[in-house]
C-alpha cells in the first residue's frame, strides 16, 4: 500500500517536472489533487483500509498531498521565470549601436566667447545694448571726439553710403547712443558687428567687437585697471600677467592699450606674440571730458572709463586658432569644433 | 616713424640696452614695433679700410682696373675692380680673402682675367646693406686705413619702426623721440647746434600770407651757387637710408634730413623756376598743378597752395609741383620752411590721396617756432655738402593765427580722482617740466603751459595722462569696481537670445555669422522685389551691398558647404537686415532698448535684427534604424514653432499660403503674429535652388527677433480632477480646404469642454474622391466639475461635425 502511495507521488512529481506550462501544471495538479483527483480519492476512501493500516496510509498520503502541491507552485515559478527569460531573451539588443534621432548643432565659436564674456559683465551689473549697425558721422565719430577729417579717422578705414551714412567702426557708437537717454550711473557692454574696409590675412571686413562703459561718480583709472584684469584672468581662465601701456583714441583721456602675457608662451616669446611675450588684446581709457560734454554729462562730477575689444582676437587665442578667415567661412568641419559646452 | 638708434644716442643717451629702450619707449605710449639690426648680427667680418694707392688698367679687359690698396698690413694688395669710380687717392672698403660680406658670404682669392685679385672692393650692395650700386664705397679720407668698416659705417646700430599715433605729431622726428627718452631717464638732450648761417647776398624772395588761417607762418631763403655735382655724403645718404628714405640729391637729402631731424617739413624750389614772389594762397578755380610724382591735379578751391606770380607751384604742405622742382643742374634754390595750420590741412591728402612725410606731420602738427631754425640748419648742411652763397633769411608771419599755448589747470586732487592714484607733487611738476611745460604752482595744484610742439595737451585730462605715462601705468593699483550696482532690467517676460540660440542648436542647426554686406547678384536672386543699400566704396563686388535678408549669406555658406560633400547642411544666423524704408520711424525703447531683439533705425534705414535658417539634404544624421528621408516643410515648420513656443503663447502666430519670389509658391508661408506678416517660411524655388547648384530642396525661413520678445508669464488654472473623454473623428473635404482654417473652425464652435484636438491623419487614396481628403482630428472632453456622460459628448462631437459640413461642406468619414 505505502509502495504504491510512493509509485504514486513519483509520478505525480514526474509530471508536473515534464509540464510545459502552467496550463499542464494545472491538469496534472487536478489529477492528482482535484476533488476527483487520484490522491483525494484515496483519501476519501480510506476508511476502506483495515483500521491498523489507516493512520501510515494517511500520513503517507498527506504527506504526498503537500509534495505535489509544493512540486506545482515551484514548477509555476520555473516556468513563468523562464518565460519571461525568454521574453527578456528576445528583446535583446546590441547597446553599443548609437542613439537615433536628431543630434545637437553648435554655436559658433565668436558667438562663444561673446556670451561668456556677457556672463562676466552681467555678473558685474552690466547691461547687455547692441544698437545699429549703419550709422551717422555724430554717433560713429564727431560725438566721439573726432574732428571731421582728423587723422585719427584713418585710423578707421570706414565704408562709406552714397548719403554720408557710414558702417560703424567702432561699437563705441553705443557709448553716445547709451549716454544720451540714459544718465548715470552706467555700466553697459556693447556688442555686435562692426566694419572696416580692410581686408588681409590678419583684418575681415567685418568682425565683432565688446565694448564697456562704466560713468558713474567714483570711476577712476585703477578701477578701469582691477576690471580688465579680472577679466582678462576670466576670460582665459588662467592667472596672465597684464600690461597696461600709454596709447590714443579720441574719445578716451587718459587712453590705455592692454596687453596680456601672450597665452601660448606664457611671456617666453614665440610667433603668436612676435617674440614679445605680450599680446595685445584691448583698447581702453577714461572717458574724455569732450565726450561726457557732447552728451550733456558734468565731467567734474561723473566719471566714466570704457574698454572694446575683438571678439575673433580672443577667440582665436582662446581656441587655437591661427586663421581670422576661417570665422566667416562657416565651414561644417570648422564649427562643429566648437560644439558642445555651454 | 623710422629710425636708427645711433642717430638718436647722439642725442640722448641712456644707460639702457636696445631692448630696454624699446620697452621704454613702448611703455611711454611710442608702440615700437620692431626692432631689426642694420646688419644681421655675424653678417659682415673683416671689411676694413683701404686706401686706393693706385689704379691702372686690367690688361686683359676694358672695364677692370687694377687697384693696389693699403689696408694698414705690411704689404699693400693688389685687387681687381670693376667700379667707375675706383681711382686712386679714395678710400674704399676691402674685404680681403676670408672676410664675410652681406649674406654671410665668405670672400675668396680669385683670378678674374688671368690677374689674382686678393679681395675685393664693395659698393654697399655688394657689402650687404641697402641696394646702392652705383659705384664702389667712398669713406672719408681721414680714416686711417685697417679701420674696421663696420665701425666706421656704424653698422652696431639698429634700426626701430615706432607706430606714433595721430595726437604725437611731436615725435616724428628724431628730436622728438629724443625729448622723449630724455624724460623717460630724467637726461638732457643735446641736439644739432642751431647757429645762424650769415647771408653773403642779398638776394631774397617776397613772401606774401593771403590765406594766413591756412599758413600763418612761412620762412626761406635763397642759395645761389651750390654745386650740382656734388655728393651726398655717405654718412648721411646712409642715416636716410636708415630711416626709410631715399638719398636722391644733396639738396633733396638735406631736406629730408631736417625734416627727420627737426620734424619740420622743407621743400626746395629751382630758384629760376618762381616767377616774382611767393604767394601762400587758395587755388583758383579750375586751377591745375603738375605735382613731382607727373600727377596733374584739378584743384579745388579750398585747397591752399604756394604759388609764384604766374601760378601754383606745390600744394601747400603735401608735395611740391614738377615744374619748380630742383634737377641735377639747379645751382641757386629757394629753401621753403612753413607751417601750415593742421585743422585746415585736415582732408587735403585724402582728397588728392597724396599722403606724403610732409602732410603726415602737418596733419598732426608741426612745432610753430620751428621754422627758422629749420632753414638755418639745412642751409648749413648744404653749405658743407655742396657749397654755395646763402641769402638772408625771410621769415613772414600772422601771430594771431598761430597756435597759442593757452595756461591750464592742474589740481592735485583731480589726478587723484582720474586715477585713483596720488602722485607726489614734486613728481608731477618735475615730470611736466622734462616734457618742456611750463609750471607753476597754485593753490590747488598747478598751472601749466604746454610747449609749441604738442598739439594734444588742451585739457586737464591730457597732462593727467603725462603725468601717468612718465610715472608708468604700471604704478596705478589695481582696485575692483565698486559703488551701486543697479539690478539689470530684466524681466521674466524677456526671452535671452541665448536661449533662442540654443534652441536651434538643440535642433541640430550649426549657427553661422556671415557677412552683412553681400553680392548684388545673389541678393536679387534671393529678394529681388527689395532694394538693397549700396556701399559707395566697398571692398569687392561680392560684398558691396547691405542685405535686405539673412538668406544671401547663409544660402552662400550652404552651397560652400554642399560642394565641400557636406550633404546634409543645416545653418542659422541672428542678426540685422537693412533696409530703408522712409516711412518706419523706430524709437529708443520701442522694443527692447538697444537689446539684441531690437529694431534701429538711422536716418531712413530700418536695420531690424532678425533669426533666419536653411536646410537641405536629410532630416536626421545617417543612422541606422530611420528611413533616411530629405528635411521638408513641416520639419522646418516645427522648428519655428519651437521658437514660437518659446512665448509660450503660440496661439498669437499663424501660419498661411504666401508667395515670394525666390520661394516654391506651393510651400511657402507667411509666419503671421496677430494679423501681421512678420516672417517666411519656405522652399527655395526650383529655378533659384538651381541657380545655386544645390541638389536636393533646400528650406529657409527669417523672422524678426522682435517676435520672440516677450513670453507669457505662467498664470495657474487648477487642474480637473475629473475623467477626459476622447474621440476621433475623420472628416472628408475638398483638397483646397485648409487644415488650419479646418481647426480655426473646431476652435470656434467648440464648448468650453473640449480640452484639446490635434490633426492626427492626412489621406488622400483609393476610397477617397481624388480632389478631396480625409483629415482625422483627435477631440478630447474634460470638465473641471463633473464627469462627462458618453450621450453629452456624442452631441459636442455631432455639433462640430455640422459647423465643420456647414463651413466646409465636410462629410464625416464612417
Amino acid at each position: 500500500m505505502l509502495t504504491e502511495i510512493e509509485n504514486l507521488e513519483a509520478q505525480a512529481l514526474a509530471a508536473l517536472a515534464a509540464a510545459a506550462g502552467r496550463e499542464e501544471v494545472e491538469s496534472v495538479r487536478t489529477r492528482y489533487l482535484g476533488r476527483q483527483g487520484v490522491v483525494t480519492d484515496r483519501l476519501r476512501s480510506l476508511g476502506s483500509l483495515p483500521p491498523d493500516a489507516r493512520p501510515a496510509a494517511g500520513q503517507a498520503l498527506n504527506r504526498i498531498k503537500n509534495a505535489i502541491q509544493e512540486a506545482a507552485q515551484s514548477r509555476r515559478v520555473a516556468l513563468s521565470r523562464a518565460a519571461e527569460d525568454a521574453e527578456l531573451e528576445e528583446g535583446r539588443i546590441d547597446v553599443t549601436l548609437p542613439g537615433r534621432g536628431q543630434r545637437a548643432g553648435g554655436l559658433h565659436p565668436v558667438t562663444r566667447t561673446l556670451e561668456r564674456i556677457e556672463t562676466f559683465f552681467r555678473r558685474l551689473g552690466f547691461d547687455i545694448v547692441e544698437g545699429p549697425e549703419i550709422e551717422d558721422d555724430f554717433h560713429n565719430f564727431e560725438a566721439l571726439n573726432f574732428p571731421a577729417h582728423h587723422p585719427a579717422r584713418a585710423m578707421h578705414d570706414t565704408f562709406f553710403f552714397d548719403d554720408g551714412l557710414l558702417l560703424r567702426t567702432h561699437t563705441s557708437n553705443m557709448q553716445i547712443r547709451v549716454m544720451a537717454v540714459q544718465p548715470p550711473p552706467l555700466r553697459v557692454i556693447a556688442i555686435g558687428r562692426v566694419y572696416r574696409c580692410d581686408s588681409d590675412l590678419t583684418h575681415t571686413p567685418m568682425f565683432q567687437q565688446i565694448e564697456g562703459l562704466v560713468v558713474d561718480e567714483q570711476a577712476n583709472f585703477a578701477n578701469l585697471k582691477g576690471i580688465l584684469a579680472s577679466f582678462c584672468r576670466h576670460i582665459f581662465e588662467s592667472d596672465l600677467d597684464i600690461r597696461f601701456r600709454p596709447s590714443y583714441f579720441p574719445f578716451t583721456e587718459p587712453s590705455a592699450e592692454v596687453d596680456i602675457q601672450c597665452v601660448i608662451c606664457k611671456g617666453a616669446g614665440c610667433r603668436v606674440c612676435g617674440q614679445t611675450g605680450w599680446l595685445e588684446i584691448l583698447g581702453s581709457g577714461m572717458v574724455h571730458p569732450n565726450v561726457l560734454a557732447n552728451v550733456g554729462i558734468d565731467s567734474e562730477r561723473y566719471t566714466g572709463f570704457a574698454f572694446g575689444m575683438g571678439a575673433e582676437r580672443i577667440t582665436m587665442l582662446r581656441y587655437g586658432v591661427d586663421d581670422l578667415r576661417l570665422f566667416m567661412e562657416n565651414d561644417l568641419p570648422f564649427l562643429r569644433q566648437f560644439s558642445g559646452g555651454g | 616713424m623710422r629710425f636708427n638708434e645711433r642717430w638718436l644716442r647722439d642725442w640722448v643717451d641712456p644707460p639702457v640696452t636696445t631692448e630696454e629702450l624699446a620697452e621704454q619707449l613702448t611703455r611711454a605710449g611710442l608702440e615700437v614695433d620692431s626692432v631689426e639690426p642694420v646688419v644681421a648680427s655675424g653678417g659682415i667680418e673683416g671689411v676694413v679700410v683701404a686706401e686706393v694707392l693706385g689704379c691702372r688698367p686690367h690688361p686683359n679687359a676694358d672695364r677692370l682696373k687694377l687697384c693696389v690698396a693699403d689696408f694698414g698690413g705690411e704689404e699693400p694688395v693688389e685687387v681687381v675692380c670693376g667700379a667707375p669710380n675706383a681711382r686712386a687717392g679714395m678710400r674704399a672698403a676691402l674685404a680681403r680673402p676670408g672676410a664675410r660680406i652681406g649674406g654671410g658670404v665668405k670672400v675668396r682669392r680669385a683670378r678674374i682675367r688671368g690677374i689674382a685679385s686678393e679681395g675685393m672692393l664693395l659698393s654697399m650692395r655688394e657689402l650687404g646693406v641697402g641696394d646702392d650700386h652705383d659705384g664702389i664705397i667712398e669713406l672719408d679720407t681721414d680714416v686711417p686705413p685697417g679701420t674696421d668698416v663696420s665701425d666706421v659705417l656704424e653698422f652696431d646700430d639698429a634700426i626701430f619702426e615706432v607706430s606714433v599715433t595721430p595726437d604725437r605729431g611731436d615725435c616724428l622726428s628724431l628730436a622728438g623721440i629724443a625729448r622723449e627718452v630724455g624724460a623717460i631717464n630724467r637726461l638732457p638732450v643735446a641736439g644739432p647746434a642751431h647757429e645762424a648761417v650769415e647771408p653773403t647776398i642779398e638776394h631774397g624772395l617776397s613772401v606774401s600770407l593771403e590765406a594766413p588761417e591756412g599758413c600763418a607762418r612761412y620762412a626761406g631763403r635763397v642759395v645761389e651757387g651750390i654745386d650740382p655735382t656734388a655728393k651726398t655724403p655717405l654718412w648721411m645718404s646712409e642715416r636716410l637710408r636708415r630711416c626709410g628714405v631715399r638719398a636722391v640729391s644733396p639738396v633733396v637729402d638735406v631736406t629730408n634730413y631736417v625734416m627727420l631731424e627737426l620734424g619740420q617739413p622743407l621743400h626746395a624750389f629751382d630758384l629760376h623756376r618762381i616767377e616774382g614772389g611767393i604767394r601762400v594762397r587758395r587755388a583758383c578755380a579750375g586751377e591745375q598743378l603738375t605735382l613731382l610724382d607727373e600727377r596733374t591735379l584739378e584743384l579745388r578751391p579750398s585747397t591752399l597752395v604756394i604759388a609764384d606770380r604766374a601760378r601754383a607751384v606745390a600744394l601747400a604742405g603735401i608735395m611740391g609741383g614738377s615744374g619748380s622742382a630742383v634737377s641735377d643742374a639747379t645751382r641757386d634754390v629757394f629753401l621753403e620752411s612753413a607751417w601750415f595750420s593742421p585743422s585746415d590741412l585736415m582732408g587735403e591728402p585724402r582728397f588728392y590721396r597724396l599722403n606724403t612725410d610732409a602732410s603726415h606731420r602737418f596733419e598732426r602738427g608741426v612745432d610753430p617756432t620751428l621754422q627758422r631754425v629749420a632753414v638755418e640748419r639745412a642751409t648749413r648742411l648744404l653749405l658743407e655738402i655742396a657749397g654755395g652763397r646763402p641769402g638772408p633769411i625771410v621769415d613772414e608771419a600772422e601771430p594771431s593765427y598761430l597756435p597759442e599755448s593757452a595756461p591750464i589747470p592742474l589740481r592735485a586732487q583731480r589726478i587723484e580722482r582720474v586715477l585713483g592714484m596720488a602722485v607726489p607733487g614734486d613728481e608731477v611738476s618735475g615730470g611736466l617740466e622734462r616734457l618742456g611745460m611750463e609750471v607753476s604752482e597754485t593753490g590747488h595744484g598747478w598751472s601749466i603751459i604746454p610747449p609749441a610742439f604738442r598739439f594734444d595737451i588742451a585739457i586737464e585730462e591730457d597732462l593727467i595722462e603725462e603725468v601717468v605715462r612718465l610715472a608708468g601705468y604700471e604704478r596705478v593699483p589695481s582696485v575692483e569696481i565698486s559703488g551701486i550696482v543697479r539690478p539689470g532690467a530684466t524681466s521674466e517676460t524677456g526671452i535671452p537670445v541665448s536661449r533662442i540660440r540654443r534652441l536651434m542648436v538643440d535642433r541640430g542647426y550649426q549657427e553661422a555669422v556671415t557677412y552683412s554686406f553681400v553680392d548684388p547678384e545673389l541678393q536679387s536672386l534671393l529678394d529681388p522685389e527689395v532694394p538693397a543699400i549700396p556701399l559707395a566704396n566697398p571692398i569687392s563686388s561680392e560684398l558691396s551691398v547691405m542685405r535686405t535678408r539673412l538668406w544671401m549669406g547663409l544660402c552662400r555658406a550652404l552651397v560652400r558647404n554642399v560642394n565641400r560633400q557636406e550633404r546634409r547642411v543645416r545653418l542659422f544666423e541672428t542678426g540685422l537686415r537693412f533696409r530703408r524704408d522712409p516711412a518706419f520711424r523706430a524709437r529708443v525703447g520701442d522694443v527692447d532698448g538697444w537689446g539684441a531683439r531690437g529694431r534701429d533705425q538711422v536716418a531712413d534705414v530700418d536695420q531690424e535684427r532678425c533669426i533666419a535658417a536653411v536646410a537641405t539634404g536629410p532630416v536626421l544624421p545617417e543612422q541606422w534604424g530611420s528611413a533616411a528621408r530629405g528635411v521638408d516643410f513641416f520639419d522646418l515648420k516645427s522648428d519655428v514653432e519651437a521658437l514660437l513656443g518659446l512665448t509660450a503663447e503660440s496661439g498669437r502666430f499663424s501660419f498661411a499660403p504666401f508667395e515670394h519670389p525666390a520661394l516654391n509658391p506651393a510651400q511657402t508661408a507667411a509666419i503671421r503674429d496677430g494679423g501681421e506678416v512678420v516672417g517666411l517660411i519656405g522652399a527655395l524655388h526650383p529655378r533659384v535652388r538651381r541657380e545655386l547648384g544645390v541638389p536636393a530642396p533646400v528650406f529657409v525661413f527669417e523672422m524678426p527677433l522682435a517676435s520672440l520678445v516677450r513670453a507669457r508669464v505662467p498664470d495657474y488654472a487648477p487642474v480637473s480632477r475629473y475623467p477626459s473623454v476622447r474621440r476621433d473623428i475623420a472628416v472628408i473635404v475638398d483638397d483646397l480646404v485648409s487644415a488650419g482654417d479646418l481647426l480655426a473652425e473646431v476652435r470656434r464652435s467648440s464648448p468650453n469642454i473640449l480640452y484639446g484636438f490635434e490633426i492626427f491623419d492626412v489621406y488622400r487614396g483609393a476610397e477617397i474622391d481624388s480632389t478631396r481628403k480625409s483629415i482625422a482630428i483627435s477631440l478630447t472632453f474634460r470638465s473641471d466639475s463633473r464627469t462627462l456622460a458618453d450621450t453629452e459628448v456624442d452631441g459636442l462631437v455631432e455639433g462640430i461635425v455640422a459647423g465643420l459640413t456647414a463651413e466646409f461642406g465636410a462629410e464625416l468619414r464612417r
